[in-house]
């Protein structure tokens, strides 16, 4: 098959606080040229990508996409992904090396670019559909079937600014659904809307796929990449690790931040997450995984023990310490102490100890979560309270040993099924 | 090579690149929906939608009135000084608008210029859409305020669309530069009101260009926005055009396109990474 997009020896260089830099005026460069008017011709003309100023967002990256192939890029925050889709959407230009291109592009790094509050649903379809590419009678032509694909229904003459989140978003991405271009570039934008929609935006997306058009697809997102996709590349550090099929990349991507991620341990003493008038009893939290080992990712259905180290004046009396789980978007999932579950109930403890909990199967899908963390002297009232204390990541994991990966939900409900005609 | 089916190459470009005219027209309908976009919110914000429209150049021309055409008493070539002043405000508002909103245009879409790709140039063009909206509806005015002092145009008010164009042309240098300058130096668009407005005054737009001594006539000459006014007033009032000014002022806008294009073809391959 034919190779519609190869990428040869790609690099991108960034300044460094350049935003903030170039913020600052007129009047600082006039001020600048005034008082140094020889620096600026030295910077022009000295090899100034030397600096501790410039870095390479992207180095020496060649890949080549065959027609029709779906192509998964991972790799951790800051590795480049966005920065190699917004190269190959031409957002942005290269420094160096190239791009080629065969056929008609469409880059989807959001769902509803330029969507305006104030107009209608209707007027947005027209708007985010010319942004997006499209032709105005291409628009009129699908109009009906975006709005159904939407299911907004009536309120598609309603200003957007009245819209809920949730139909925003599906307008937005139903719009985006449309699009009918021979390549398609997607960044993480699956990470909004509900759960329902999500799957239906990611079926009409293999559809996409099966009608052999060429897709680029950037996700946090592990099980939506292995559903999506074949191969997959790697990035780190601005540079292409590895090249190959889904699984196996998929495998090295999640060892990789297992290990970088094993960040020791969290200092409490001075946490910014603690609440006032509370006295700063908590000293350090950290997690250990099956064996024994101080991680702060873990899989799913994994073994895992919390440890938390006070230290206070006086006597402990019978100390109490409480985690409790949020996702990242501050719901509450589970809350634990040492008094409600059973194990460490001290009496007359002195002012320094630990205290550790271990959950055998953590009961969690692969995201992100945060543990608020409390200590009290007795069950009376609690002395210490730290907001968003210590941060984990759940990695997705066959849990049930069926192949399935569960998710859309928060927890992991261990369950057996049986049948009885 | 092999290469050569692949029908986009995307590489660093150094130094001056012309403008991709034929892309730009591939994209004209994002032009249009950008422009139409403008033109209805700006009617579904205000209450007063079209009349806000008419109300910059009229309040103008009501109060320049009463202070330099009643009070001051400058000459107005022969006409009631309303008609006059509103003929000249009419096209300098126009203008002004333009230039003030293309300058602002690129700011204004940061969110498009970081997540899509189109031609940069498509923003600060779009930008003239709702202006031209506004400048259609406050000229119908103009024929009111001339109809209420019994003056009526003639043949040469046909001229009157290639005015506009030649506007156009001239805010279009204009714009496109300080749009670009506005990307890098965020502080210029604070001064571009300023500038505006002191523009004005150096316009024979609220007093005649008679009123200005013969040997200095070249300095507003190399002003565009002074001939343009000018025409405006010829091809209203029936009154000769002064071609050889028209002339100086088009060539004048076209050096400020020349210009604003190179610069802002240069800047633009910035705007993504510094927006």
């Amino acid at each position: 098959m034919t190779t519609v997009i190869k990428v040869e020896n790609l690099g991108k260089l960034y300044q460094l606080g350049i935003k903030q830099a170039m913020r600052d005026s007129l009047r600082d460069v006039i001020v600048d040229a005034l008082k140094s008017p020889f620096r600026r011709f030295t910077r022009l003309r000295g090899k100034d990508t030397d600096g501790d100023d410039f870095f390479w967002a992207l180095e020496g990256v060649s890949l080549e996409v065959r027609e029709g192939e779906v192509l998964g890029i991972i790799g951790r925050n800051g590795a480049g992904k966005s920065t190699l889709l917004k190269l190959i959407s031409r957002i942005t230009e290269p420094t160096r090396g190239s791009i080629k291109i065969r056929g008609r592009v469409s880059s989807l790094l959001e769902v509803g670019t330029g969507f305006h509050p104030e107009l209608t649903g209707g007027e947005n379809i027209y708007l985010n559909g010319s942004i997006l590419g499209m032709s105005r009678a291409e628009i009129s032509r699908k109009y009906d079937e975006i709005v159904e694909f939407a299911e907004i229904g009536r309120f598609i003459d309603t200003p957007v600014k009245r819209y809920s989140s949730g139909m925003y978003v599906r307008l937005a991405f139903a719009v985006a659904a449309h699009l009918e271009p021979e390549i398609l570039i997607v960044d993480e934008v699956l990470a909004v809307g509900d759960a329902s929609f999500q799957k239906k935006c990611l079926k009409k997306m293999g559809t996409v796929a099966r009608e052999g058009r060429t897709v680029l697809f950037v996700s946090h997102n592990m099980p939506s990449v292995q559903n999506l996709t074949t191969r997959c590349l790697l990035l780190e550090k601005g540079q292409v690790v590895m090249t190959a099929g889904t699984e196996e990349v998929i495998k090295k991507y999640m060892n990789d931040v297992a290990q970088a991620d094993a960040q020791p341990v969290m200092e409490l003493a001075e946490h910014p997450g603690r609440l006032a008038g509370m006295t700063p009893a908590l000293r350090r939290i950290w997690m250990t995984g099956g064996e024994g080992n101080i991680v702060n990712v873990a899989p799913m259905g994994g073994e895992v023990t919390f440890h938390v180290e006070y230290e206070i004046d006086g006597t402990a009396r019978q100390p109490i310490v409480g985690l409790i789980f949020e996702t990242i978007h501050g719901s509450r999932i589970y809350g634990i102490n040492n008094k409600v579950a059973p194990g460490a109930q001290v009496t007359d403890a002195p002012s320094r100890g630990m205290l550790s909990c271990h959950v055998p199967s953590l009961p969690l899908i692969a995201g992100d979560y945060f543990i608020t963390v409390t200590f009290a002297r007795s069950a009376e009232r609690d002395i210490d309270w730290i907001e968003r204390a210590y941060r984990f990541t759940v990695m997705p994991a066959d849990v049930y040993g069926t192949g399935h990966i569960p998710r859309d939900c928060l927890g992991i409900l261990y369950g057996e099924w049986t049948f009885s005609a | 090579m092999e290469d050569s089916h692949f029908d986009t190459v995307i590489e660093s470009k150094q130094g001056w690149s012309p403008v991709d005219w034929r892309e730009l027209w591939r994209f004209r309908e994002l032009m249009f929906t950008l422009a139409w976009r403008d033109i209805k919110v700006r009617y579904k914000q205000t209450v007063l939608g079209a009349a806000w429209a008419i109300f910059q150049p009229f309040a103008g021309m009501v109060i320049f009135s009463v202070f330099l055409g009643s009070f001051v008493k400058v000459p107005s070539d022969n006409l009631p000084y309303p008609v006059f002043v509103y003929a000249g405000l009419l096209p300098w508002t126009f203008f002004a608008n333009c230039v003030g909103g293309a300058s602002n245009s690129i700011l204004s879409e940061a969110h498009l210029i970081s997540k899509i790709y189109f031609p940069r140039l498509v923003i600060p063009i779009a930008s003239f859409g709702s202006k031209l909206f506004d400048f259609i509806i406050s000229f119908f005015i103009m024929f009111l305020i001339m109809a209420y002092y019994r003056i009526f145009p003639g043949a040469s008010a046909l001229m009157t669309p290639l005015l506009v164009l030649f506007t156009l042309l001239t805010a279009f240098g204009i714009g496109t530069f300080f749009s670009a300058l506005c990307v890098t130096y965020r502080d210029v668009r604070y001064i571009i009101p300023v500038i505006i407005q002191l523009w004005m005054y150096a316009t024979p737009v609220v007093y005649p260009l008679s009123i200005v001594p013969a040997r200095y006539r070249w300095i507003i000459s190399l002003n565009p926005v002074a001939g343009l006014i000018d025409a405006y007033r010829s091809a209203l009032f029936g009154k000769p055009f002064d071609w050889r000014s028209i002339g100086t002022s088009l060539a004048i806008s076209l050096v400020f396109i020349v210009i604003g294009l190179a610069y802002f073809r240069k800047a633009e391959k910035r705007f993504a990474d510094i927006i």
